[in-house]
């Protein structure tokens, strides 16, 4: 962020004439305002949005706030947090989402990988590909999820009649594996688009020239293509990673959480709207808030200064 | 070295084929269900035996879809013309100017692209409550807007870094005010890149579920995705499974043929969001 941000600075000073530290001209003074001005709507609805209602959480997440009884609200510390930490239905909920957040983003940077490179490589019907990949990623979560859940239930699925009429839904291990499915189809094709762009930013000339040394296609795929889509790769999984980890339509939808496959998400909406209970609620809510910010964190540090967001001026 | 050739042809055009068809099974399936009788769901075929428009024309009379239907047209259109146009002059700003702050903008706006939506319900539920927000079309556009706002200005700074300074520069010289600059010469070169915001802020409107269900209990609020999850048979003992199925079709097809006409811009917007940006 540091190199990003003198880089900017310095063409500032270049452009701006040198007195600029003292006493800003009129123009750049008017500039400055006009910038604020123009942010202005985007932040305050932003900080409405999100900032003030997470800061309310911290308030609320250290009260006991029940709407079913609305009188009893008290101000009890980190009591919340406690219960939640020490509840058995916090730790499960979490592994489940892990779990789902693993496996289905591993498979999505194999799978999307894959389909990059034929949409990459593949001369004939690229189009077509191209097109069908957008598919799953135009279609309406709920709606796909509601095909696979009636593509599982038995006496009424072609894939439960496929596997003798089978109902993988009511079995823990096997929802959370068609949960990881209805995921996985649904947003390959996204990975798979950040990764054909960055697959085109690879220079055609350096595979040829690594084709005359004599390197293979796996060699080269293992030691050109691969480092230089590092940034893409890491994008991909970022954004990816921690779109899986906030996992709640298809779960919503297959299995409304049933059977121990609840993700952190469905935890959180199950306590407001079944327990109605908003410290609680809000405890969970800013568990969760933490482990995004973790997950970020780890890899904002793996991009270094590639991170998007810290370029502004440079392309 | 004719036959290594042609076997390759055979190879992509074997993946190529796989590929279309693990993306259109589930469509083709849905598709499938919402034309069968009731007594065809139970069957279990991918093709249904019989053909049936029932499925359609029942939830088509039915306000429990054709309202929520209307509130997902008219909430997904709303907030994303104010996102646009908020996400267009705060790009404006972060390409074009130069002020404190700015890093702190792209930096919040990176922020709320990675925000988990869940953490908001809790405290949100209680503030649109005292608001009186709560189950109102306002009460959805709001956090839409919000959730828009960082790939808008993602999107539209990048785009707006494509348009050449001199141009702008001209204008000014020209006697133009950096409003007027940006109303008259900027915004039109930048239409294309506020389309393509356009198209991907409406379809996250279009998609949403956590939101739509949390901030709303009744169908006047209630957009489309969250509706059919509360669809419930004409009686207790029919399957909902047909009126579900169709209108998981009604509300997609659109999509899609949406999605497939404007596929260069979205594909476009997606990645120039996260690789250029």
């Amino acid at each position: 962020m540091s190199i990003e941000s003198q880089t900017a600075t310095v063409t500032t000073v270049e452009r701006v004439p040198a007195t600029r530290r003292r006493q800003l001209s009129e123009g750049a003074r008017a500039e400055r305002r006009l910038g604020w001005l123009l942010c202005a709507p985007a932040v305050i609805v932003m900080v409405a949005v999100t900032a003030y209602p997470i800061a309310y959480a911290v308030y609320l997440s250290l009260e006991r706030y029940n709407l079913e009884i609305p009188n009893a609200v008290k101000f009890v510390g980190l009591s919340n947090y406690g219960a939640v930490l020490s509840s058995w239905y916090w730790w499960h909920a979490l592994i489940v989402t892990l779990i789902i957040t693993v496996v289905s983003v591993a498979i999505e940077l194999v799978l999307g990988m894959l389909l990059a490179l034929l949409m990459h490589r593949t001369i004939f019907g690229r189009n077509t590909v191209r097109t069908s990949a957008l598919i799953p990623y135009g279609i309406v979560t709920v709606a796909a999820a509601y095909s696979w859940f009636f593509a599982w239930t038995p006496s009424t699925g072609y894939l439960s009649a496929l596997t003798g009429n089978s109902a993988p839904l009511s079995h823990t291990g096997q929802a959370i594996a068609v949960i990881i499915l209805a995921e996985v189809w649904k947003t390959t094709p996204f990975m798979a688009l950040l990764l054909l762009a960055g697959l085109s930013l690879v220079p055609e000339d350096l595979q040829r020239a690594a084709k005359v040394d004599g390197a293979t296609g796996w060699q080269r795929f293992i030691r050109i293509t691969l480092p230089l889509m590092k940034p893409a790769i890491l994008v991909a999984l970022l954004f990816r990673t921690l779109d899986a980890f906030r996992i709640f339509d298809n779960i919503y939808i297959l299995t409304k959480g049933g059977n121990s496959t609840g993700s952190v998400s469905i935890l959180g909406y199950d306590n407001l709207f079944g327990a109605l209970n908003l410290g609680i609620g809000s405890a969970i809510s800013i568990l969760i808030f933490i482990c995004v910010a973790i997950i970020a964190v780890l890899f904002i540090r793996g991009f270094g200064t590639a991170a998007p967001g810290t370029d502004t001026g440079r392309r | 070295m004719a036959r290594p050739d042609t076997g390759k042809k055979f190879g992509w055009g074997a993946a190529n084929t796989i590929a279309v068809a693990l993306t259109l099974i589930p469509v083709l399936w849905i598709v499938s269900l919402s034309f069968k009788t009731p007594a065809g769901i139970l069957d279990a075929t991918f093709w249904p035996k019989q053909w049936t428009w029932s499925n359609y024309s029942g939830i088509l009379q039915s306000s429990q879809f054709i309202r929520p239907l209307l509130n997902s047209i008219g909430i997904g259109l709303i907030a994303t013309v104010i996102a646009v146009l908020l996400a267009s002059m705060a790009a404006y700003a972060v390409a074009r100017l130069d002020f404190p702050g700015k890093q702190v903008l792209i930096g919040m706006a990176l922020l709320i692209a990675m925000f988990p939506a869940i953490s908001l319900v809790t405290p949100m539920f209680n503030i649109e409550r005292a608001l009186g927000l709560f189950d109102t079309w306002p009460g959805l556009i709001i956090p839409y807007v919000a959730f828009g706002l960082p790939l808008g200005i993602y999107i539209l700074s990048a785009f707006f870094r494509e348009i050449p300074w001199e141009l702008e520069k001209a204008a000014k010289m020209d006697g133009a005010t950096p409003f007027q600059a940006f109303t008259r010469v900027i915004a039109p070169l930048a239409a294309p890149g506020m389309v393509t915001t356009a198209i991907l802020v409406f379809l996250f409107c279009w998609n949403e579920f956590l939101f739509a269900i949390s901030f709303t209990s009744t169908i006047s609020a209630r957009t489309a995705p969250a509706a059919l999850a509360f669809f419930s048979g004409s009686s207790q003992f029919t399957s909902p499974t047909g009126p579900i199925s169709a209108a998981a079709v009604v509300i997609t097809i659109p999509i899609i043929i949406f999605v497939l006409f404007f596929q260069r811009r979205i594909v476009a917007g997606l990645t120039s969001g996260a690789v250029k940006g």
